[in-house]
């Protein structure tokens, strides 16, 4: 991928020369700040996805959870704003966490205690978010979709970081705080994930669920744990997405990015740094096919091409033309005590 | 209690239980449920002009239930039938705005080429599960938005005849009907539903009678024992794959050449397709259970369009919908229940 970005960035380079005005620098400068911030919420929601497929439950209802969490933070963002003030999308984030973990419960007892079918239970809890959501709108609002947020996350320059010469300019002003708290998560989940005991449970339950119950592990515990934090990382996403992008909520706030985070987690081969690596490089490819045609040497290209690269390279990837990505071995596969 | 007694009964406890939730969260968001039934059965038997709405809806849901079905039987979950749709619907409205031919050529020929869009669309997430062992799910859905945001572009930049809509269909390759209409005053019902209802003969007598059908059985109950017995499974999986995706087309079709008559820019998908799943699912994959299962859907979600009128927001539907999917999913929740209950019986 690193070797995409480099080619990319030469293409950038080479059109840049050819017209005066906009030099490499400010096409830097609009194109990095514009991914970060499509990136953030696909970060968050696709380390939930891995913590959910590591634990052998698959989760198609990424997208439903990231629903839950845009309607909840919006809300509450709504309701609330004059009494947290400028912290109010910080806490707002927090309550799309937990509803999103809620309602995640619903597909870890379908999927995990009753046996459902992942994918099936992962279609009704994305249909069920929809539903369940624009009924609340309709509901508290009396129409179809809420006012517009007051206190969303704003654009900020991250102090002593934002001085660095060149770096400074292109990474760390015009920013949001979030596109940084979503990479610093992907660490702590690496960290969680590869290097402490609950990892170690978390993918052997994924991986091989009869040998982990023989050494005692409680299968059903570590999954229902799997799912519920993807829960809340999905919710996490679906705030983020909401209070710094679309700034309200309707049925068409979150129209596939769940989807698009569960690309990235296959993308990134279900690693927590390669689904944050696919999930930054899916933020860029949909900020440049919003902003590309702004962008002199890019209006002529159509931006479908753009549109459909997360998609076309996810396929790619499983096919094994971009190194193989193969999912935990008990990815969707019950575990029922007894049977071999 | 026997198994065929259960497999019966499971879907029906899943669709009481989800109008029981969704009257308990009616009461609870403090709705009368009684009313906002009564409007939901007003919506969509009120008179004959609804019915034909019904029955236009239920078209499309006929034919993506019979999709997913078909596949589900072979052993394969194809989530991609909202994108198999869509690329049919825009083949079907290519041939009806292109082409000035006579009825009878037009619209078998734009059925035609529905199927071969959608048969297309399925094939590459068969052939990648055939020949590399990629799961058909993820290819699916990324095949959904591929075929999105493809479908999208070529209607805004080659067929665009004004607010990103392709010029309407010839005559000649329309199903709709003045009489049909007229007798439903002037609902949007058209001869799609007898498309639909051929197709769930087909697919049974597919399924069901032919050498074929049993080969592909076969593979859906047991891969290693189908290739022991010399079958191919290869073969099998893209077959199944292709004849999903055609059913999917023809439910475009039905979009393109009888409700609508063009096609527009879409800005997010129909949720056709995935409604398609719930359907397969109520109806236990089988021709004749997705028939009703797509006219229960198709009652609801026409009658939804009038439960506005008791003040309820149509999206009490759509809940009701996903609940019924939810627990049908988690049937074995229902299965041991009642299992419970006729073990208590013979004692």
């Amino acid at each position: 991928m690193s070797e995409l970005l480099f080619s990319l960035s030469h293409t950038v380079l080479a059109t840049a020369n050819a017209h005066e005005g906009l030099s490499l620098m400010k096409i830097l400068m609009i194109v990095v700040p514009s991914a970060l911030l499509w990136a953030a919420p696909l970060v968050f929601t696709s380390l939930g996805g891995v913590f959910s497929e590591r634990s052998g439950v698959v989760n198609i209802g990424l997208e439903g959870l990231m629903v839950i969490g845009a309607f909840s933070a919006i809300v509450f963002n709504l309701t609330f704003v004059d009494t947290f003030g400028s912290a109010t999308p910080w806490v707002a984030l927090l309550v799309a966490m937990v509803a999103g973990a809620l309602f995640s419960i619903l597909h870890a007892v379908a999927a995990i205690t009753f046996r459902a079918d992942h994918t099936v239970s992962g279609v009704a809890i994305n249909l069920l978010a929809v539903g369940l959501t624009m009924f609340l709108v309709k509901l508290i609002y009396n129409k179809g979709e809420t006012d517009i947020i007051k206190q969303g996350f704003s654009k900020i320059d991250i102090p002593i970081l934002k001085d660095i010469p060149v770096l400074g300019k292109i990474f760390f002003q015009n920013t949001y705080w979030t596109s940084f708290v979503a990479i610093f998560v992907a660490f702590i989940a690496w960290y969680v994930i590869y290097k402490t005991p609950f990892g170690l449970r978390l993918r052997s339950v994924g991986e091989h669920p009869m040998a982990a119950d023989t050494m005692g592990i409680n299968v059903t515990k570590m999954r229902y744990l799997g799912v519920i934090i993807s829960g809340a990382l999905g919710g996490i996403g679906g705030g983020v997405y909401a209070q710094s992008i679309s700034s309200n909520f309707n049925h068409a706030t979150i129209s596939g990015q769940g989807f698009m985070a569960l690309a990235a987690m296959i993308f990134g081969k279900w690693h927590p740094l390669g689904a944050m690596g696919a999930a930054l490089f899916f933020g860029f490819a949909q900020s440049i096919s919003i902003i590309g045609s702004s962008l002199p040497f890019l209006s002529n290209i159509p931006n479908v091409y753009l549109f459909i690269a997360p998609y076309v390279l996810t396929i790619l990837a499983l096919t094994g033309f971009i190194g193989r990505a193969e999912a935990p071995k008990a990815d969707g596969v019950h575990y029922i005590k007894g049977s071999r | 209690m026997s198994k065929r007694l259960i497999n019966l009964l499971t879907p029906i406890f899943a669709v009481l239980l989800g109008i029981i939730l969704g009257t308990i969260i009616m009461l609870v968001s403090g709705y009368n449920p009684v009313d906002a039934f009564i409007a939901l059965g007003q919506g969509a038997f009120g008179d004959v002009y609804q019915t034909g709405e019904v029955v236009r809806q239920v078209t499309p849901y006929i034919l993506a239930g019979l999709a997913v079905a078909f596949a589900f039987r072979v052993g394969l979950f194809n989530i991609g039938v909202e994108g198999q749709f869509i690329v049919g619907w825009l083949a079907a409205v290519w041939v009806g705005v292109t082409f000035e031919l006579p009825t009878i050529i037009h619209i078998p020929l734009a059925i035609l080429a529905a199927m071969l869009a959608g048969g297309l669309w399925a094939f590459i997430p068969g052939l990648l599960k055939a020949r590399f062992r990629v799961h058909e799910v993820i290819v699916t859905i990324m095949m959904n938005y591929i075929a999105l945001h493809v479908v999208n572009y070529i209607v805004n930049t080659k067929m665009n005849q004004g607010s990103s809509k392709t010029g309407k269909i010839h005559e000649t390759a329309s199903l709709r009907s003045e009489w049909l209409s007229n007798l439903t005053t002037g609902s949007s019902i058209h001869w799609g539903i007898i498309i639909a209802i051929i197709c769930c003969f087909i697919m049974w007598f597919l399924l069901e009678k032919t050498t074929r059908g049993f080969e592909l059985r076969a593979v859906g109950f047991n891969q290693d024992a189908a290739h022991y017995a010399g079958m191919s499974v290869n073969k099998n999986i893209i077959l199944s794959m292709v004849i999903s995706g055609c059913f999917a087309g023809i439910a475009g079709a039905m979009e393109g050449l009888g409700t609508f008559g063009y096609m527009a820019v879409q800005g997010g998908f129909t949720g056709v397709g995935f409604n398609g799943i719930a359907v397969a699912l109520l109806g236990g994959n089988t021709a004749i259970g997705v028939f009703f299962a797509a006219l229960l859907f198709g009652i609801l979600k026409i009658g939804a369009l009038s439960m506005p009128l008791a003040g309820v927001p149509k999206e009490l539907v759509d809940i009701i919908i996903a609940l019924i999917v939810f627990f049908v999913a988690a049937s074995y929740m229902i299965r041991i229940v009642l299992e419970r209950f006729s073990k208590k019986g013979v004692k």
